[in-house]
């Protein structure tokens, strides 16, 4: 299995990765997966240059490529502005609206203070919740001052563990929502243009049955 | 093959002088630039057709109707005409009425269109899009294949007993492509009917075209209209070209840089690299059309946008010369050595008409 693991921390070391990092090693506890990073910092110049030609340049595809393919997926962002960052926000605004549908996602928040910690309730869990994905119950948010305390290691055990039971192979292979799809075509720069249709090609509708379910109405 | 050109239509600065053109000199430089086209020897000129601002070209069959009467050869066409917008009845007219003015000098490229707001401004929505694409389009087909139509569908109001007309020129409708960038939907339905396929392919990574055409290829010849190969396929292409390629990448760069589309995103080498827009020597631009065929195989038509981002229309012309005089005639020859046989000709309403008569007396002889 993959368990992928998109940290948005933008300073190297980052508390964000530390915290991405933390939540990785408490799920492959208990679940024997192999684990990618992506950390975007490194993606920020694609990642803009995806919104103005509505098309990932190589790593950006690859890295869309991961997230949509993973059996579980780990999402660290550092709060700014009462929020996730941009950066994170607009990694997650590139991905095929339905490469999440059915996912188990772990959600992680950095911030300089504690009265941060319900972002990952009030910002983070909608999100994935609008992208259809299967968001853990267990968020795990981190302050400053929670490095030096007990109950982070808790919360991370606890996290970790309901990713990993929550991780099955081929748990992603829900049938893509096809109609949907055709129904909002074609989409705007900003819409959630992803790198590739699955591996095995396109799905095709027949045109006769197209047509004739026009007629039927 | 045909080569041609098709143009936006955008009204855009001049990123080196800050001179943006009025609406009137947007549409002479764009019917000054079709009929150098066909002095300098292409095939085909299309345009877009657009309802907003800063585009110019929202009633194409007029301005196609002037470039019939100032020309002798070139074909007129469209990139593309809005089948879910415009009302079949009325396209099914007016290209029927251009067939005539033209003498037969004309296709169609039906598109869905892609600006959010055109779909309300003309009463439909944009969530129905390829619904709007698939009902349109068999009542257009119809309008132009059948002399009297009796018709109810979706989105329109039933027709009874109704004759579109003129009646297509010789009785052979306007070859018919399907342009889509990213819609299987609309590979399909082009496959279907066995009309053309064209791929704009100038903003997006050749593997992404090669995927779609491939598509289509295949439900060609799984709808029975002969082989994959045998599908007739269109590509766009975006190039600019000084003799010596260090001064065409110095000239073009303020213009990619602020362009409409992709400007102030990817360098003009990343840009380059990524998608198939040539910047540099005729030399240069021959090479890299030739390799559109090794991940489309041998396609029909070829058309460039030459004249978009505020590109002054003196330039575009000298532009022109080059695609005309040194790229056009080496790949005419070039295509043609590598085509095999059996790879249909490109689409001309003669050769339609042609095989229209003869298909009949086929038909009577078995």
């Amino acid at each position: 299995m993959k368990l992928v693991v998109v940290s948005a921390g933008l300073s190297s070391p980052s508390s964000t990765r530390l915290l991405a990092d933390r939540l990785t090693a408490a799920t492959l506890a208990r679940v024997d997966a192999e684990p990618e990073v992506v950390e975007l910092r490194e993606l920020a110049a694609e990642i803009a240059q995806h919104f103005v030609t509505g098309f990932p340049p190589a790593r950006l595809a690859a890295a869309l490529d991961a997230v949509a393919a993973a059996d579980g997926l780990i999402a660290v962002t550092p709060v700014f502005a009462a929020s996730y960052s941009g950066l994170f926000k607009s990694f997650f605004d590139l991905i095929d609206k339905d490469a999440l549908t059915g996912k188990p996602v772990l959600l992680g928040a950095t911030g300089g203070t504690a009265r941060h910690s319900l972002v990952t309730e009030h910002a983070l869990r909608p999100l994935f919740t609008y992208l259809r994905a299967l968001v853990l119950p267990t968020a795990v948010y981190a302050a400053s001052e929670d490095w030096g305390e007990q109950g982070l290691d808790r919360r991370i055990t606890r996290a970790g563990t309901e990713l990993a039971r929550s991780m099955a192979p081929a748990a992603h292979e829900a049938a893509p929502d096809v109609d949907t799809a055709a129904a909002i075509a074609p989409r705007s720069l900003t819409g959630a243009i992803t790198s590739t249709d699955p591996a095995n090609g396109f799905t095709i509708v027949p045109f006769a049955q197209r047509l004739a379910a026009l007629q039927a109405d | 093959m045909q080569f041609g050109i098709f143009t936006v239509g955008d009204v855009t600065a001049d990123p080196t002088t800050g001179r943006v053109p009025s609406e009137h000199e947007r549409i002479k430089a764009m019917l000054a630039i079709a009929q150098k086209a066909e002095e300098v020897g292409l095939d085909v000129f299309a345009t877009g057709e657009h309802h907003n601002p800063p585009f110019v070209p929202s009633s194409p069959t007029t301005m196609l109707g002037y470039i019939a009467a100032r020309t002798e050869n070139l074909i007129l066409s469209t990139s593309t005409t809005l089948i879910t917008t415009n009302d079949p009845v009325k396209i099914a007219e007016d290209f029927a009425m251009l067939q005539h003015v033209a003498d037969g000098r004309v296709d169609v490229m039906m598109g869905r269109g892609n600006t959010g707001p055109v779909y309300p401004w003309f009463g439909k929505d944009i969530r129905d899009g390829i619904d709007l694409a698939i009902e349109n389009y068999a009542l257009l087909r119809r309008l132009w294949d059948e002399d009297t139509v009796t018709w109810k569908g979706k989105f329109r109001t039933p027709l009874q007993s109704f004759t579109s007309t003129p009646r297509p020129l010789d009785g052979v409708a306007p070859f018919v492509w399907h342009g889509s960038i990213r819609s299987p939907e609309i590979a399909e339905q082009a496959a279907y009917y066995g009309d053309g396929f064209f791929h704009n392919h100038i903003f997006w990574p050749a593997s992404h075209t090669e995927q779609m055409v491939n598509l289509y290829r295949q439900r060609y010849a799984h709808y029975g209209h002969g082989t994959p190969e045998q599908a007739i396929v269109g590509l766009g292409g975006q190039v600019f070209m000084r003799k010596n390629s260090q001064d065409a990448v110095r000239e073009f760069r303020p213009y990619f840089d602020n362009a409409p589309v992709y400007g102030h995103g990817p360098s003009l080498e990343e840009f380059t690299s990524q998608t198939p827009l040539t910047v540099g020597s005729p030399q240069q631009v021959i090479e890299r059309t030739l390799s559109f065929r090794d991940y489309v195989g041998d396609y029909q038509r070829q058309l460039f946008l030459m004249d978009h981002a505020g590109l002054p229309l003196k330039t575009v012309l000298e532009q022109l010369d080059l695609l005309g005089e040194e790229v056009v005639p080496v790949l005419r020859k070039e295509f043609a050595n590598l085509r095999p046989a059996g790879i249909p000709d490109a689409p001309t309403h003669p050769a339609r008409v042609a095989a229209a008569r003869e298909t009949p007396k086929e038909e009577t002889q078995a």
